[in-house]
């Protein structure tokens, strides 16, 4: 700018490109293990039959219609929506727990926008060739070639896409009939708006925003570096052996050889800019560790590649940890158990795993709650006795109808009337209201203040609850 | 943001030059901007063709966008798009959605629904909506009532009484309840000897002498009380005379008076000025049979039974 004027200031910075190569080695094959496994759980699941009493039933099906989640043999009703916030609290724990102990190994393996943006990758690399064949297609006008290759491309990520929408909305219904309403055009509107929403928002993630998901969308990303220490692996360049006291340098000639390299003060880095090609999140690990790297190795895989090849130690990037370089001699990288974080964090993890696992197993198979009415709270009957009404609500949770009787304690006989209820037939998922009314005397009033209404399931002898209701009148009343 | 002075090229201006040098840049809006607002105008052209949108002098354009809805007579009317007939289109498919039970409620003996726990459950909670917006204004949200002003419907005593049949005669046909004024008959003595009766028969204390004669003065023709609330003083269903004799009081209030000569003298206001007040409107035109056999269980459910 010599004209004078203020320089403008651009708001975004303009996306390079980031045009991958491929890597052989550990993390690697840990990554294609983990995208099977993840995948064949994701997109398998929604069709491994369940045999249930009522209907044709699948493993994992979320009942929107009858407000009920079916995982496996456990039924899951909205009342146990707290199950799902230990479950995520447990999450975030683990999360934690991950994180300061070997960084984010979450992102670099297990995150569905690195998992998805992966098998996008391949496919790109499958059709279009290998980094150099990209890069050279990128630049080259739009041919007959071009569009063939980038066609093909878009369309294959487009059908993942769509699959992964479908294979979500699956979940919600029996998914062999499902998936024919939704081809027959059958389905509910959510369907498709799910199917839609998710498929495009998918082909957006994993097709273009990539790596800027993490680095500019993901919160996670971000709150993970707040519990990286000094003793958190983490994937790290070693800068002493790599650059030496005169830095990197290629290995021509009579540099190919170890010993000559380091007579003349140059480090093992040959500056063969894979560490750079591999990287998804498109960074240079040897600047130092940098809130956009994702933890997923490949870099490591990559480098290990090279100094096989030249004859040099493994290693030279390598998980380890800022207090392990920091020292003299380094040692061997080695997970940091001993620090009080982490025992918090197991603590927590196995606190929370325990509660989760002991209210699951404890659960009754109904529901049933008691409210007293209180529109009046009690009534003088014409004799001068007091009554006082609730309402029991009961839930059947099981998976087949199911007959309970309901009987109180603590009062006297002849005083609990519930109509013609005393022992009631609930269909599987279905709730009743039952009526029911307390008759006292003014004198008993006092004696009878609490009580307890017994609800016993005669299908299931062990299936019993027992809850507490109060009795008023007009002296206890405010 | 690496940026390099001498990378960029120079910024644009608008091209044109005030007073020789005096330059206005063109810094456009962003791109998605510019693309989201463009979208937003067609959405919102597509919006003026589909639903009610510019005023002309006193009406509007329709849009082209319909609802279809059966309206309170059962005829089926076609609107162009507004609130009001979603409304009534939504409302269509919440009734379609409870038709079966009601069906079902409709079908079912008053004694055999009260058996059935899921279709005694759609009462409940059938029934409080229609109870809230049919009967609460008088009978209160509960059906409590209201000492002076309307029964309650959770004790047991039944003016014109609480069986199933009794109820739905009384939601159908209404009730009105009738006590003529003794003002003109009877001498202030007389009217605080029959308050005294009246009293004792609910156990209440007062004065023994007083309540004999006021005993008397109720099965003697000069007051002929037992015409209307029988010998026995209990009532009579079948034309809604009260029981004298429980401890349920509905015109004078007994119950919220503190001292017995407050308690004498709201009983003595009422034999002296009658009734002419309890009525209940017949709601045989305003809800159909099956509502009324509904409502009929719920308030059944609520103390019925004499």
């Amino acid at each position: 700018m010599t004209t004078g004027t203020e320089q403008t200031i651009q708001f975004y910075e303009k996306r390079m490109p980031i045009v991958t190569r491929s890597v052989k080695g550990r993390f690697r094959n840990f990554k294609t293990a983990v995208l099977i496994l993840a995948y064949t759980v994701y997109f398998g699941l929604p069709w491994v039959p369940w045999h249930r009493h009522d209907a044709a039933s699948q493993a994992v099906m979320f009942d929107m219609d009858g407000r009920r989640f079916f995982i496996f043999d456990l039924v899951v009703y909205p009342q146990n929506v707290f199950w799902l916030a230990i479950l995520l609290f447990i999450a975030a724990a683990i999360l934690f727990f991950a994180t300061t102990l070997i960084g984010r190994a979450f992102c670099g393996y297990f995150c569905f926008q690195t998992l998805w943006t992966d098998l996008f990758i391949w496919v790109e690399q499958a059709i279009q060739g290998e980094r150099p064949a990209r890069l050279r297609l990128q630049k080259q006008p739009w041919n007959a070639e071009k569009v063939a290759k980038v066609g093909t491309t878009h369309l294959i990520w487009l059908l993942i896409a769509f699959w992964t929408g479908i294979t979500f909305i699956l979940y919600f219904g029996y998914a062999p009939d499902l998936l024919k309403r939704i081809f027959t055009g059958h389905a509910a509107s959510a369907a498709y708006i799910g199917v839609v929403g998710l498929a495009l928002s998918t082909y957006a993630a994993a097709a273009f925003m990539r790596e800027q998901i993490c680095a500019y969308i993901c919160p996670y990303g971000r709150f993970q570096s707040v519990m990286y220490e000094p003793e958190t692996l983490a994937v790290a360049y070693d800068v002493r052996r790599g650059e030496g006291k005169e830095g990197r340098i290629s290995p021509k000639g009579e540099l190919k050889n170890r010993e000559t390299r380091i007579e003349q003060g140059h480090g093992d880095c040959i500056d063969c800019g894979f560490c750079v090609q591999v990287c998804p999140a498109g960074i240079d690990i040897r600047d130092g560790l940098q809130y956009k790297c994702i933890s997923c190795g490949l870099c490591i895989d990559a480098c290990n590649n090279i100094m096989d090849s030249m004859g040099y130690p493994k290693g030279l990037i390598r998980y380890d940890s800022e207090a392990n370089l920091a020292l003299e001699t380094p040692k061997p990288p080695a997970i940091s158990w001993k620090r009080w974080k982490v025992a918090g964090y197991l603590v927590a993890i196995l606190v929370m795993t325990v509660g989760l696992l002991y209210s699951i197993t404890q659960r009754t198979e109904f529901e049933v709650s008691v409210q007293q009415i209180r529109q009046p709270l009690f009534v003088i009957l014409s004799s001068g006795e007091i009554r006082n009404r609730y309402q029991i609500r009961l839930t059947n949770k099981t998976d087949r109808d199911a007959v309970y009787s309901i009987s109180a304690k603590n009062l006297p006989p002849q005083a609990l009337d519930l109509g013609d209820m005393q022992t009631v037939t609930v269909r599987s998922g279905k709730s009743i209201i039952v009526q029911a009314s307390v008759k006292l005397q003014p004198e008993q009033a006092e004696e009878y203040e609490h009580f307890t209404f017994v609800i016993q399931s005669l299908t299931n002898p062990a299936d019993r609850s027992e809850e507490s209701a109060n009795f008023y009148n007009e002296h206890n009343h405010t | 943001m690496n940026q390099k002075i001498g990378q960029k090229p120079a910024p644009q201006t608008t091209g044109h030059a005030w007073d020789d040098d005096l330059q206005e840049y063109n810094n456009p809006v962003p791109t998605w901007w510019l693309v989201a607002f463009y979208i937003s105008v067609a959405a919102a052209v597509i919006y003026w063709f589909l639903y009610p949108a510019w005023p002309i002098g006193g009406s509007y354009t329709k849009g082209f966008d319909t609802i279809t809805y059966v309206n309170d007579k059962g005829v089926t009317k076609t609107t162009h798009w507004n609130t009001r007939a979603l409304l009534m289109k939504e409302t269509n498919e919440a009734v379609a959605a409870q038709k079966p039970y009601y069906t079902k409620v409709a079908s079912t003996p008053f004694e055999k629904i009260t058996k059935d726990p899921e279709l005694d459950s759609f009462v409940v909670s059938a029934g409080k909506q229609l109870f809230s917006d049919n009967c609460a204004a008088c009978h209160q949200q509960g059906g409590a009532g209201k000492v002076g002003f309307a029964p309650n419907l959770t004790d047991d005593d039944w003016l014109y009484g609480g069986k199933f049949t009794n109820i739905q005669q009384t939601i159908i046909g209404g009730r009105h309840g009738y006590m003529p004024p003794f003002a003109e008959v009877l001498d202030d003595k007389q009217v605080s000897q029959l308050a005294d009766y009246v009293l004792s028969l609910s156990k209440i204390a007062v004065d023994p002498a007083s309540a004999q004669a006021g005993n008397a003065l109720f099965h003697s023709e000069t007051a002929a009380c037992y015409y209307c609330h029988g010998d026995n003083a209990q009532g009579r269903q079948e034309i809604g005379s009260a029981n004298l004799t429980d401890r349920i009081w509905l015109w004078a209030n007994v119950p919220g008076s503190n001292t017995v000569a407050d308690k004498e003298a709201a009983v003595k206001n009422v034999i002296r000025k009658g009734l002419n007040k309890g009525v209940m409107p017949a709601w045989q035109d305003r809800l159909s049979a099956d509502q009324i056999k509904l409502l009929t269980v719920y308030v059944h459910e609520l103390g019925g039974g004499k």
